[in-house]
């Protein structure tokens, strides 16, 4: 039991579940995809776009993605940079902004309902000020503009601790010694932030758009509880093919494709954000 | 000549408005971070009536009614404890499996090491939550279909990965001399692990499992897609949305929330070393 067995006695648990529950399942969603009563056949896929509902759920998602993650990015980075640079109440502020992190998408989404919900705060508030005569219908169905707003604001409110504290790891990770020098030369902090600390952060910066995007196109309950069946998404229409329309097959079909944007995605941004070994810290 | 002396007057002063700045920056981001949970707690310390009344009052009133309706709604107990069984078993499954391989990555060189790493990175560049589709195929035919284990299985996927991260970069913190030392003494190597590292590591693995029982007690879509007599809470919550009444919802999401607080509050010391081997 010495030796050369113990690494792979230790790695088996882990790496038979691995295989039963994450590569075995990915083979089988394949399969179902592609086939119906037993043959192979695109039909899934036809029936997935050709519904009416597919090119709405499918932009909605990619729009979402496409203006959440960098906003996201941008606020991520302030609150990281703002973070390391605080020297009192560091630990008080990366406590509060990392509370999302903890937090269900599901109950990120009634947290904004409570806000945007005909009877909610944003309402009052408009009416203390004067704004509005009488609450404004945000969520309702021919609200599409409003319910696209709060599930931004609620998408941008729930996930942007993971990337931040992703950040605030990697700007840990940069030697004091740069910046010292660089201010030594005189630079100016902006300058000092364009020039070291994001090109240093660029492992960190890759990992935490990866994560963010994959986590962006898996958008789900968040919409669920702000717009219900008024704006539909790729994870949403998965979920009603699985239930309400009871085409397993279909349901795959939508999976495959969520899968296929992510992990295209994924190797796109490890392409484009690669790190030469030789520039690693 | 004039201006060089005048830098040290001028440095303080830039260095305190920088400083203004970067307060007002921590609060403002503060805010956005706090009120919109402070909101929904109000809408959960208010009676069923103030929740739904409009104009709304920015202040809870402490009523118990939601709560308590919430609480006595029929299916609830048993989603929160169903919520809580499976967040337990996921924790116990993702650590039994997870710890044992961070520990072997941490301490052998071996052949397949990098592939195993690459196996776990690999399972962070795919949606997780959809294998329960297929999953749910399967659980039917051996019987795990709606039970609790299952749905731990699928949650453990989840969290497996970052307890083999955590729990390497733990273990690697802790000197191989440590424990090379106690075999010197006539510890076996079980006993070396038992006696000298797992006191070092227990704090770190705890957070881990915390963090392992947070996934699982915030995953919506596996569960809401694997349970139907045993739903969780997230589960139910979600598959009640378009017929409870807003004060339940709130109430909900209340009762979703506080443990999340109190488990990133736990956790809080870990979060960015977990993270932070999440960077390689």
């Amino acid at each position: 039991m010495h030796g050369k067995a113990l690494p792979y006695l230790l790695l088996m648990p882990a790496t038979l579940f691995l295989c039963v529950f994450f590569l075995y399942p990915f083979a089988l969603v394949a399969f179902e995809a592609f086939t119906r009563d037993g043959g192979f056949t695109l039909d899934n896929f036809r029936t997935m776009t050709g519904n009416w509902k597919f090119p709405v759920a499918f932009w909605n998602t990619i729009l979402l993605a496409a203006i959440v993650v960098p906003i996201q990015l941008v606020m991520a980075l302030l609150m990281a940079t703002v973070v390391s640079r605080l020297e009192t109440g560091r630990g008080a502020a990366l406590y509060i902004f990392a509370i999302p992190l903890g937090i269900s998408d599901l109950a990120a989404g009634l947290i904004w309902l409570a806000i945007f919900d005909q009877s909610g705060f944003l309402n009052t508030l408009l009416s203390n000020l004067g704004l509005v005569d009488r609450p404004v219908m945000f969520l309702g169905y021919q609200s599409k503009l409003t319910i696209f707003v709060a599930v931004v604001l609620a998408e941008i409110w729930r996930a942007t601790a993971i990337m931040m504290v992703i950040l605030v790891a990697g700007i840990g990770l940069i030697p004091r010694e740069y910046h010292e020098a660089a201010e030594v030369f005189g630079a100016s902090p902006w300058k000092r932030f364009v020039k070291i600390t994001l090109p240093l952060l660029r492992p960190s910066l890759q990992t935490a758009i990866i994560l963010r995007v994959i986590l962006a196109f898996e958008v789900f309950a968040v919409v669920a509880a702000l717009g219900g069946t008024n704006f539909p998404v790729l994870m949403g229409e998965t979920y009603n093919w699985q239930f309400s329309l009871q085409d397993r097959n279909v349901a795959a079909a939508f999976a495959l494709l969520i899968l296929a944007i992510s992990v295209g995605l994924t190797l796109f941004f490890l392409r484009v954000l690669r790190v030469p070994k030789e520039a690693r810290i | 000549m004039s201006a060089v002396a005048e830098m040290p007057i001028a440095a303080p002063a830039a260095r305190k408005a920088g400083n203004w700045l970067l307060v007002a920056t921590v609060i403002l981001l503060s805010v956005w971070v706090l009120l919109p949970i402070y909101l929904l707690m109000v809408n959960a310390l208010s009676s069923p009536e103030e929740v739904t009344a409009f104009p709304k009052r920015f202040f809870p009133s402490f009523d118990f009614g939601s709560l308590s309706f919430f609480i006595n709604f029929a299916g609830v107990g048993r989603a929160l404890w169903n919520s809580v069984l499976v967040a337990t078993l996921t924790m116990i499954l993702s650590i039994g499996f997870g710890a044992p391989a961070g520990y072997a990555l941490s301490r052998f060189d071996f052949p397949g090491k990098g592939t195993f790493r690459f196996l776990v990175l690999m399972t962070r560049a795919f949606p997780l939550p959809l294998l329960a589709l297929p999953l749910a195929v399967m659980f039917i035919r051996t019987g795990l279909d709606d039970t609790a284990i299952g749905l731990a299985l699928v949650h453990t996927t989840l969290a497996l990965p970052f307890a083999v991260l955590i729990t390497f970069s733990l273990f690697s913190g802790i000197p191989v001399e440590l424990e090379e030392a106690a075999w010197t003494l006539g510890c076996t190597r079980l006993q070396a692990f038992r006696k000298v590292i797992l006191p070092l590591a227990l704090p770190g693995i705890a957070a881990s499992a915390v963090f392992a029982f947070t996934i699982s007690w915030n995953e919506v879509f596996a569960a809401a897609v694997l349970t139907i007599e045993n739903r969780t809470l997230t589960a139910f919550l979600l598959q009640s949305l378009g017929e409870s009444p807003l004060y339940l919802k709130f109430a909900g999401g209340a009762a979703l929330v506080i443990p999340a607080l109190i488990f990133i509050f736990a956790v809080r010391k870990y979060l960015f070393a977990m993270w932070g081997i999440a960077n390689r």
